[in-house]
């Protein structure tokens, strides 16, 4: 007789001392493991219930302004470094970390409309109703010593916005007309026109460096190119845009902010019709930022109200609010895809997080991994209603609401009237006009 | 510049700038491959051009890159992936667009390298599954547990006992990890020990009638149906509850994955008690009798009952109608059980048979059947495929379901039998273990069954030698897990599965179609200012709308209706084509058939 029967060494299952680990023998044989998809089901339940949880998107407060914050400048080598500028025409600059201001200095009369760094980051440059482009050293000055600008440049024309050109040691100022600078000379070196009366906001593609776009008072989005004499192309959209974003990965597309409550993602090949059309917004959408990922970007609005978005769909995947931020003027992504900073009327910054139920501080291994778990049993599990249902839940305040439910109705009520028109009308007279067309009035080249 | 040799001398040795002797002059012309003019400068590699890039496909067979660099990786034998394996890979060739075509093949590379990485831990598993083979001219079936026992290893023999009990014929329960054993008397006697150290934890009688024991989650609660209602104590004997909505219970059974106590009493009830929240989730009438046999199905959590017409109903807390009935057996039901595996259901009847049937498909047909002498009354299928089957006194294991032979014989001997002092009235494999629980009228014996149990156990699903604390843990976390009881589904992977409508349903959906009735409609038409038509024409407006919506649904209906009489036609046409229909000519009938003898219709009549 020949007999062999399961006998189990202890010595190889129960630790020794309690200095030890436990000793977990695994066996991934599949029968083993009953219910495998309902567990998992059940899990990634729990994932999303606990994402929701921990949704607590509010880091801090960073108070100090005197009047609301109008624009942001984000240091392009320094993460802890933000640059602010505000109303009464003071510029702030954060050290993040430590949540202080760590220099003030009030660079205009009236509005600090645009702040730029240099691409390296040694200088800063801002603008303001005085019509007067300063320039700043990112040192601060000696103690003792007054702020002083390294450089003011008069400007013949209001200046409204301004960008730097991310290699060259160019900027672009925008008002009456959109004017290339060069830091050598105090004359523009190139100045463009396309009878526009005034331009708001200016942006340097950051891949494609001599490329402008500029947003015009006459409702149009204009394309430069700094090496040419002539502006390259001008669409002209329903509404007034109030800001403009390149996407920094995919830099032909770019995001407009628009007056209608819309955003407008397009590709600088195609301006016919808008890539994408970004909904959710009830009130006018003021700034827009892209993520340094390209993948996502956030936007403010007069509605009080921040959202977040993917950048290749339509509605929002969250909205940040408080009780007591006001109308959202400015918004920034930092630079290291983690954190975004809001500027409102009522003289704070705001700092979130870009990721509503990220744990901030150190993530050991063990708890990383089980991150990345969760993360890959809710997108398995993302098309379940149930799941779906608490993923998408937010809760937004009864104004929001209340505006919402207006323009459905609105919306509704334009169908309705539309598909009446066209029951009683010759068939093909009332065509099928999509939603993505209705926006885009025309193109000029 | 080269010397020239002195007059006299030797030619001098070859230097590495002079010609190199034996070289073709092919060879010396281009000694260093220079890069073109507008690379030269440049030291470090060229990235290769978009366009030049070949695009790598999703192909497994092709190597990438040297394979003398990496180390060699054995391959993986096809059973063991299969083993593994979730099933076959998504056929990419339906999905349209190349985006999640690409996608989807990415997909399936990275479950494929999981399954992989899942077979290599085979490797890495300890144990090896217990066997016992026979001598030459002998069988195995001829071997007693003395023999066995004195033939292993200490610890081993240990396993082998028996306890004489005064109490009457008991019921036994393993806990899921095989550690602990519960054992209840009919006559009142309930214990629970540790039977690896025979420590014993607790040990009393309730003074009432015992019809059944059942460990709950972990080895420190237990469920004891007694004469009147269900009661749970603790590892102690402490009384910790007595559930009264749960009467006269014959039987009990607990799923761990969902936390239910499946209780089956004496009236017909089948009751589903959520033991972490102490509700009952379900609990209706099965309307099937004294219910005397029950299992539950490991793989999908659905109960199987045993009724005394022979028939099994499959039944889910939510669903007040069984998921599924097979009728096993002419007579009625004597045992039932569910292989660990959720696979085969084994049946015995008063008809003396065996049966063995394939429950993931519900065919009518089993896939065994044997004939034994004797009814058989206990059934138990062990983790590794091995049934056991008493009959009163004698019982007798075979080494897999689908080979039980009938007794007696002589080419299809059992894998081992055995003869208790008293009828069997409780068997079960313990799990992780190579042993085989047995209680009697007037007793408990434990049975060396080597090659019954799984080896190697899985510590984060059922540790056999876990500690308070993480048993503990293990409590919190199955806890986090638990499955809900609307998800017991005869078909476990229902839910990871895509929600496609089935045929039946397909065809409800168009028979219902000729029944529909147009929707009620509510309007509420706007308020218009004064002097704009009053509160008839606003009836009258309303009235207009109602008959123009349902005018179009009348009309929408109408056009479905078509179509699918268009398709029901079509198909009939196209069979009719194929083969043409013969059409059966009437016998003309006269007055006077009458008076023809009837004669088909005659013997039809006397049947």
């Amino acid at each position: 007789m020949k007999v062999k029967m399961i006998s189990r060494n202890p010595d190889n299952y129960v630790r020794e001392t309690k200095l030890q680990q436990h000793k977990l023998p695994r066996n991934y044989d599949p029968a083993l493991h009953p219910l495998e998809g309902p567990r998992e089901y059940v899990r990634a339940l729990n994932a999303t219930k606990l994402d929701r949880v921990f949704a607590k998107p509010f880091v801090c407060n960073l108070s100090g302004h005197r009047d609301g914050v109008s624009c942001f400048g984000k240091h392009p080598k320094l993460l802890s470094t933000l640059a602010t500028g505000a109303y009464d025409g003071e510029v702030r600059i954060w050290d993040l970390a430590n949540r202080t201001s760590i220099r003030n200095f009030v660079a205009h009369d009236g509005f600090v409309r645009g702040i730029a760094y240099a691409g390296n980051g040694d200088r800063l440059l801002t603008v303001g109703d005085d019509k007067t482009i300063k320039m700043w050293s990112s040192q601060a000055p000696e103690p003792g010593e007054e702020e002083e600008p390294i450089n003011t440049i008069l400007s013949r024309h209001i200046l409204h916005g301004i960008s730097h050109n991310r290699r060259e040691n160019s900027f672009a100022t925008c008002g009456e007309v959109c004017a290339i600078w060069d830091d050598q000379h105090n004359d523009p070196i190139k100045t463009l026109k396309w009878g526009v009366d005034t331009l708001h906001t200016i942006s340097y593609n950051p891949v494609e460096t001599t490329v402008l776009a500029c947003c015009a008072s006459d409702r149009s989005i204009i394309l430069y190119d700094q090496r040419e004499a002539q502006p390259l192309r001008k669409v002209v959209l329903t509404m007034k845009s109030n800001k403009l974003a390149w996407n920094p990965m995919e830099a032909f597309n770019f995001t407009v902010a628009n007056e209608d409550c819309n955003l407008y993602t397009f590709d600088t090949r195609q301006l016919q019709t808008p890539l994408k059309i970004h909904f959710d917004h009830v009130s006018a959408v003021t700034d827009v930022d892209y993520a340094p990922t390209g993948q996502e970007f956030v936007s403010s609005s007069y509605d009080k109200t921040v959202r977040i978005y993917h950048a290749h769909q339509s509605h929002s995947r969250d909205i940040y609010h408080t009780k007591r931020m006001q109308h959202v003027v400015c918004v920034a992504w930092s630079l290291d895809n983690r954190y975004i900073f809001s500027g409102s009327d009522e003289m704070n910054v705001r700092m979130w997080k870009a990721n509503a139920s990220e744990k901030l501080g150190i993530i050991r291994p063990r708890e990383r991994a089980n991150f990345n778990y969760q993360e890959a049993l809710k997108e398995k599990y993302a098309a379940h209603p149930q799941i779906k249902r608490i993923a998408r839940h937010r809760q937004v305040p009864r104004h929001v609401l209340n505006a919402q439910r207006k323009m459905r109705a609105v919306k509704d009520k334009e169908l309705l009237k539309e598909a009446n028109v066209r029951r009683h009308s010759k068939k093909g007279k009332v065509p099928y006009v999509s939603e993505k067309q209705k926006h885009v009035l025309r193109q000029d080249v | 510049m080269t010397k020239t040799a002195p007059k006299g001398r030797k030619k001098p040795p070859a230097r590495y700038f002079d010609v190199a002797a034996g070289k073709s002059e092919d060879d010396i012309a281009n000694p260093i491959k220079l890069k073109r003019r507008n690379q030269q400068n440049f030291k470090g590699d060229f990235l290769k051009m978009q366009s030049h890039y070949k695009k790598q496909k999703f192909d497994k067979k092709k190597p990438t890159g040297s394979q003398d660099d990496k180390p060699k990786v054995p391959k993986i034998s096809k059973e063991l992936m299969d083993k593994y394996s979730r099933g076959d890979a998504v056929d990419s060739r339906g999905i349209k667009t190349r985006h999640f075509k690409e996608q989807q093949q990415r997909k399936e590379i990275y479950l494929e390298y999981a399954t992989e990485q899942a077979a290599r831990t085979e490797l890495l598993l300890q144990e090896t599954a217990g066997q016992l083979e026979a001598d030459a001219e002998e069988t195995t079936a001829g071997y007693r547990q003395e023999e066995i026992a004195a033939n292993v290893d200490l610890q081993s023999a240990a396993k082998h006992f028996a306890l004489k009990l005064d109490f009457g014929p008991y019921t036994m329960r393993y806990t899921k990890n095989g550690r602990h054993l519960l054992l209840g008397g009919r006559r009142g006697h309930v214990a629970a020990f540790d039977w690896v150290t025979k420590k014993l934890h607790c040990e009393f009688n309730v003074m009432e009638t015992v019809a059944d024991v059942q460990w709950l989650h972990v080895p420190t609660m237990y469920a004891v149906a007694q004469k009147e209602w269900v009661y749970f104590y603790d590892k102690k004997g402490t009384e910790l509850h007595c559930v009264k909505r749960l009467t006269r219970v014959n039987r009990l059974d607990f799923l761990p994955y969902h936390f239910l106590l499946a209780a089956a009493n004496s009236a017909g009830y089948a009751s589903w008690l959520d033991v972490s929240i102490g509700e009952l989730v379900g609990n209706f009438s099965t309307g099937l009798g004294d219910i005397r046999h029950m299992r539950h199905n490991p793989s999908n959590g659905v109960l199987c009952i045993g009724g005394g017409k022979g028939v099994v109903s499959m039944w889910s807390p939510k669903v007040r109608e069984p998921l599924a009935t097979i009728l096993c057996h002419s007579t009625a039901m004597t045992a039932l059980t569910v292989d660990p595996k959720g696979m085969h259901l084994v049946t015995a009847g008063l008809d003396r048979m065996v049966k063995v049937w394939d429950i993931r498909n519900l065919n009518d047909t089993p896939l065994a059947t044997f004939r034994l002498r004797l009814p058989a009354n206990e059934l138990d299928v062990s983790q590794r495929g091995m049934l056991a089957l008493s009959q009163g006194t004698y019982l007798e294991t075979y080494t897999d379901v689908l080979e039980g032979g009938g007794t007696g014989l002589r080419d299809k001997l059992p894998y081992l039998r055995q003869r208790c002092d008293a009828s069997v009235h409780g068997l079960r494999f313990c799990p992780y273990e190579d042993v085989l629980g047995v209680s009697t009228a007037n007793g408990f014996h434990s049975l060396l069954v080597p090659g019954a149990g799984e080896p190697n156990y899985d510590a984060l699903e059922d540790n056999p030698y876990e500690t308070s604390k993480q048993r503990r843990e293990h409590e919190v976390h199955a806890l986090l897990e638990k499955i809900p009881p609307e998800l017991i589904t005869l078909d476990p992977h229902e839910i990871t599965g895509v929600d496609a409508p089935t045929l039946q349903e397909k065809i409800d959906a168009k028979r219902q179609l000729f029944h529909l009735k147009p929707p009620r409609i509510n309007i509420n038409p706007r308020h218009k200012m004064k002097g704009r038509g009053g509160t008839a024409k606003a009836a009258r407006n309303k009235q207009i709308v109602k008959d123009m919506q349902r005018k179009d649904f009348i009309a929408e209906v109408r056009k479905a209706k078509k179509g699918v009489i268009a398709d029901h036609k079509l198909k009939n046409d196209g069979d009719a084509g194929q083969q043409p229909k013969v059409k059966k000519e009437r016998p003309v009938r006269s007055v006077l058939d009458r008076f023809k003898p009837k004669q088909q219709n005659q013997q039809k009549s006397r049947k």
